[in-house]
């Protein structure tokens, strides 16, 4: 290939030049960034539309979408287009937080597994393999269903009105990690064997060091992928914890808890079941497409040959 | 090969029972115990009498102790009362099995027959547009949310169309006969059919991929072996192995598949029974079902090596343990 010749070039550049090239990538990412602004705008939606996203109004129940209320009214007569948005901000921000705690842990175990190798190596695995071959979902449930104050935890803490999303949020990162894990601990096996890492040991420095300094940096790649990728799964198990019933509790909106409403007015309104459902499945999908540009973009030689 | 699956063996048990120290930990942490159930079912219970009763059943004892005795009695086979159901925690889950065997049973066979003919296709013609067709539609299967599609599915069939029943069951509807049963079936069945449906149909195409690419299947065509003999004689066979092993290996995300559509259609199975015990703090009953469960997930992990060693005896497990 040529443009690979191509000289003079930071590394970063090329990556930005390959990602432009993904078309999927890119417009999932565009639609991600859409997305997030409306979130993040919904308090400004909120005073334009000169309505308020949590108030009843009971005489403007099951509307349909009108110049008011674009998306129509849910049985308390609050405006959907709003609390999609404002589930937004929850949903995404679980989602990015989440998965930024679930990278930290796969991150950790992953380079300790992989550079350390042998029996710390295979005790870590072994652990990893044991979480995902377990029944996830159904012990997800048991965790979110503990009682908190019997972990000791004082009361403030535990009635706190958030305290049901830093709990989701904790849940779902004990089950996103263990994918990064994996990529990390694959990538470190490679990268410690590199002349610049064997250098360094032999210059007598130690595991931490090394491993913060010259093996880290070098899987910025696989460390970004395997987030992306997480990121969606993780929003789509905080969606389903959600609409158990489990995650997120109204009256904070979140798209998985907007479907739980829907599912009870089902037979009076149901084309509410219709919009948080493309929200989640929009996200995911972009996030996954995301993902897939980004792994050809920062490491096209591994993915050519994985591909065909 | 025989020392392998035993140490594999020996590991499931003590993974096993791990997670059953983990789950009986669990349980004892969610909201309320067997005590403060008694007393919102009977008023006339004092704080003292509650104390005696704590005493009496053991539950001022350290968790070690109560998980012993628990786990003794569960060797002797005495799994306890089901709180919700009245009934020994066997006799609620027996029904339960067989229901969710029926559903997950149906959608498997559904899902691989409409995988494979897909993803030898996407295979036999990769790179066109047919295959990013196949592509796209497995992606968008693994994309959507499983819940999502079983809302959408009870929207259209059974709210708009009407004619599909949205949940439930004939006998609870008091209907029987074949009929009636499978139209109680058909939503919950095609979800979880489309939910797995893309991994299969992505699984079995890489493998075949893969499989054409080998020598024996270029000697095969050299021989004059027509395409079907090739495609379907030599490559499938060879391409099966992984798909096997992945797919019993995805046993527990049937299991929380399972979970999500049985919820969501009120569907009488494994799924919906440990949803509700563990919402309605029937502490036996969540503790033999969720053990249940992991117990099958791992079966599914050991059953997915056996397959792997004895369909392809070239792989030497003792080796690469990985």
């Amino acid at each position: 290939m040529i443009r690979g010749v191509t000289t003079g070039r930071a590394p970063a550049q090329m990556v930005w030049r390959r990602l432009c090239r993904h078309n999927l990538a890119v417009s999932s990412a565009l639609v991600l960034m859409i997305l997030a602004i409306a979130a993040l705008l919904a308090p400004v939606f909120e005073m334009g539309m000169g309505l308020d996203a949590n108030a009843a109004d009971l005489f403007n129940r099951f509307q349909a979408p009108s110049a008011t209320h674009p998306l129509g009214t849910d049985e308390l007569g609050r405006d959907l287009f709003l609390r999609l948005l404002y589930g937004g901000r929850v949903s995404l921000f679980v989602g990015l937080v989440a998965a930024a705690f679930a990278t930290v842990i796969g991150t950790t175990v992953g380079l300790i597994a992989g550079y350390f190798g042998g029996r710390t190596d295979a005790i870590l695995m072994r652990l990893t393999d044991g979480v995902i071959s377990l029944p996830l979902l159904p012990l997800l449930i048991v965790l979110a269903a503990i009682d908190l104050s019997k972990l000791g935890l004082p009361a403030p803490v535990t009635e706190l009105e958030s305290a049901s999303l830093y709990r989701i949020i904790f849940i779902v990162s004990l089950a996103g990690w263990t994918t990064v894990a994996r990529l990390v601990r694959a990538s470190t096996l490679s990268i410690k064997q590199r002349t610049f890492v064997i250098a360094a040991v032999a210059q007598g420095g130690g595991p931490l060091r090394i491993m913060r300094i010259h093996i880290l940096p070098n899987l910025a790649s696989p460390i970004i992928v395997a987030t992306t990728m997480a990121a969606g799964n993780i929003i789509l198990l905080e969606s389903v914890l959600s609409f158990l019933g489990l995650g997120i509790q109204p009256p904070i909106p979140s798209w998985g808890n907007l479907l739980t409403n829907a599912q009870e007015m089902i037979w009076e309104a149901p084309y509410q079941a219709v919009y948080p459902g493309i929200l989640i499945f929009t996200t995911v999908i972009a996030f996954n497409f995301l993902g897939d540009g980004l792994q050809d973009a920062l490491d096209p030689r591994a993915t050519q040959d994985f591909r065909d | 090969m025989a020392r392998f699956l035993f140490s594999r063996f020996v590991q499931c048990l003590i993974v096993l029972l791990v997670m059953s120290f983990v789950i009986y930990g669990l349980i004892g942490l969610m909201p309320g115990d067997p005590i403060d159930l008694m007393i919102t079912a009977d008023p006339n219970l004092t704080a003292i009498d509650a104390s005696h009763l704590r005493e009496l059943y053991g539950l001022d004892r350290p968790i070690i102790q109560r998980y012993g005795h628990w786990l003794l009695s569960v060797i002797n086979g005495d799994l306890g009362y089901s709180r919700l159901h009245a009934l020994p925690v066997l006799e609620v889950m027996g029904p339960a099995i067989l229901n969710t065997i029926i559903l997950l049973g149906l959608s498997f066979a559904l899902a691989l027959l409409i995988a494979l003919p897909l993803g030898i296709i996407a295979a036999m013609r990769a790179h066109t547009s047919l295959d990013y067709g196949i592509n796209m539609l497995a992606f968008a299967g693994i994309s959507i949310p499983q819940f999502w599609l079983a809302l959408l599915l009870i929207v259209v069939f059974a709210v708009v169309l009407g004619w599909l029943p949205a949940g439930g069951t004939a006998a609870a509807a008091g209907m029987s006969g074949f009929w009636e049963n499978g139209r109680y079936l058909v939503l919950p069945v095609i979800s979880l059919t489309i939910a797995s449906l893309g991994t299969h149909t992505r699984y079995i195409r890489a493998s075949m991929m893969e499989a054409l690419r080998q020598d024996y299947i270029r000697t095969a065509r050299a021989k004059g072996s027509s395409e079907g003999q090739v495609v379907i004689g030599h490559a499938l066979r060879n391409a099966m192995i992984p798909v096997v092993t992945v797919i019993a290996l995805d046993f527990g995300y049937l299991f929380s598949g399972a979970l999500i559509t049985e919820t969501i259609f009120s569907y009488p199975g494994m799924g919906k029974l440990i949803f509700d015990s563990i919402m309605g703090n029937d502490f036996n009953l969540a503790l033999i079902a969720l053990l249940f469960a992991t117990a099958l997930t791992l079966c599914g992990n050991f059953l997915a090596d056996v397959a792997y060693a004895a369909l392809d005896r070239r792989i030497s497990l003792v080796e690469s343990s990985k």
